[in-house]
């Protein structure tokens, strides 16, 4: 059977991506997990990973196009198999690709389904009708040109942009009913250059995190703990260790909200449709800021059941591409919650902005040494504060307490080390 | 300048270009905190001493950092550790 695979949502609020290059070309196998593609977002150059084994049969969406969410970039073969197994994917129509219903993983329904284009007018055409870009039928409409009538260059025959203008006489800019004329797709991909790079991560944070402010009533708790036995025992566990094993806090952070959050399991998911979804998984998002300004947060999958070491390894990793080379699709859009630590030079405390439509948000401030009485004893101890910032309609402050202080125990008393 | 310290001054430039990669070593004050200097994080410090590892073959220990927190201070700190000292 064939599918489409359609251009993810990378995130709250994206509306569209811009192709950059496929890995991948027309009879190519491939498996669940592998990278097929990059996609240009606001949140930079992403990796596009494919979530099921399968042939590619068709490439849909040549580099330079940009491709709405939730509209079809492949079209894939499975092999034998009858029924969809994954409700992410969209069964198309062979013939029409793109009047595919928007994709159901798009968190911004509202979004995806303005872009989808209008059915067609006319009475159902006995032959297959020609397969138009997304692009190419927003293109024809604006251009007042019956896009059935265009010969199509793009692959497969496919009718792209640039040949709707063609067809309407090689103008390429008239009235449209648009506010934003869509850039002409043609020319080869040029990934924007980074004052714009830096300028629409700006937009998108800009937009999530009005958001959050406008929707999520937010509600507000602290801790602080001695951090001073563990961090001791941390500095004997990695005296002896050459630098690339050595343990980050950071990882014991990641790992004690992750415990955490299997016993609190309603701080671990999506506020959706007036609603709580419980994640399936456990992945913190760990904020990173970009060098020269910027956010983001991508997911370290399952960390409930990853060590230390492997928790370290998946920082270090994560913290790199993040800042000189690129995330996967999945680390964008897969965090169930996310913790934004302040790491070793900053301040005590941060209240973090809970990034929609997760539900929380773990903050750390700077390890602080105070004096800290402890049995009955005053003495210098390392300590941290942590916060927590949750989403009051998912949820109320007494099992938020009772989570941050579950968090602060697995930190102080550090067992994973 | 001695061939280790442009060994050593080599090693740190190409670590933190993957890092850092807008920074430029010669307009950083070398008795300043580098940490500052270039804003480095936790992460981006153990990713810099793992890769002085990896160029150079010397693992500073968690012990040392204090004598490297400056660019010069690191500077000296590899070249003692190259030269067979510490």
């Amino acid at each position: 059977m064939s599918r489409t695979y359609d251009m993810p949502a990378l995130g709250a609020g994206m509306e569209s991506g811009i192709v950059v290059e496929w890995h991948v070309e027309p009879g190519q196998a491939v498996k669940r997990g592998d990278v097929i593609g990059i996609v240009d977002t606001e949140k930079g150059a992403i990796d596009i990973e494919i979530w099921d084994d399968a042939e590619i049969a068709e490439i849909l969406a040549p580099p330079g196009t940009e491709v709405p969410v939730g509209e079809p970039l492949l079209r894939l073969k499975v092999a034998g198999e009858d029924v969809d197994l994954d409700p992410r994917e969209d069964e198309a129509p062979e013939v029409e690709p793109q009047e595919a219903p928007a994709s159901q993983e798009a968190p911004a329904p509202e979004v995806a389904a303005a872009d989808v284009v209008a059915p067609p007018q006319a009475p159902p055409s006995p032959a297959p009708r020609r397969r138009v870009s997304p692009l190419a039928r927003r293109r024809a409409e604006a251009l007042g040109v019956d896009p059935e009538r265009v010969e199509g260059t793009g692959p497969g025959g496919a009718v792209t942009a640039a040949d709707v203008e063609a067809a309407a006489g090689g103008d390429p800019s008239p009235p449209s009913p648009e506010p934003t004329p869509e850039p002409d797709p043609a020319p080869a991909p040029d990934p924007s250059p980074e004052p714009d790079r830096q300028a629409a991560m700006r937009r998108a944070i800009a937009a999530a995190m009005t958001r959050s402010k406008r929707e999520i009533p937010h509600y507000y708790l602290s801790h602080t703990l001695s951090m001073e036995s563990t961090l001791r025992r941390l500095e004997e566990v990695n005296r002896d260790r050459p630098p690339a094993e050595r343990i980050l806090v950071a990882a014991l952070y990641i790992k004690a909200v992750a415990q955490g959050l299997e016993a609190f399991p309603e701080l671990n998911g999506f506020w959706e449709d007036d609603a709580f979804r419980q994640a399936d998984g456990i992945h913190p998002g760990l904020a990173i800021s970009l060098r020269g300004g910027g956010l983001v947060a991508p997911a370290l999958h399952d960390a409930p059941s990853r060590s230390l070491e492997e928790l370290t390894s998946g920082i270090r990793d994560v913290v790199q591409r993040a800042r000189a080379g690129r995330l996967r699709g999945s680390e964008v859009t897969d965090p169930t919650i996310t913790v934004t630590s302040l790491g070793d030079r900053g301040v005590d405390t941060v209240f973090g902005v809970i990034h929609p439509p997760q539900v929380a948000i773990v903050g750390i401030g700077t390890v602080v040494e105070r004096p800290w009485a402890e049995g009955g004893m005053v003495g210098s101890h390392r300590t941290v504060t942590l916060t927590l910032s949750a989403d009051h309609r998912a949820g109320d402050g007494h099992r938020g307490s009772l989570f941050l202080a579950r968090v602060a125990h697995l930190l102080h008393t550090g067992d994973e080390l | 300048m001695s061939d280790t310290e442009t060994q050593v001054r080599t090693a740190i430039r190409e670590a933190l270009r993957h890092i850092a990669p807008e920074v430029e070593l010669d307009q950083v004050d070398p008795t300043a905190d580098l940490r500052d200097e270039i804003d480095l994080d936790s992460v981006d410090a153990m990713n810099l001493l793992v890769r002085l590892h990896e160029s150079l073959g010397v693992e500073i220990p968690e012990s040392d950092y204090s004598r490297i927190a400056t660019l010069d201070g690191m500077v000296t700190y590899l070249e003692g550790r190259l030269a067979g000292e510490g």
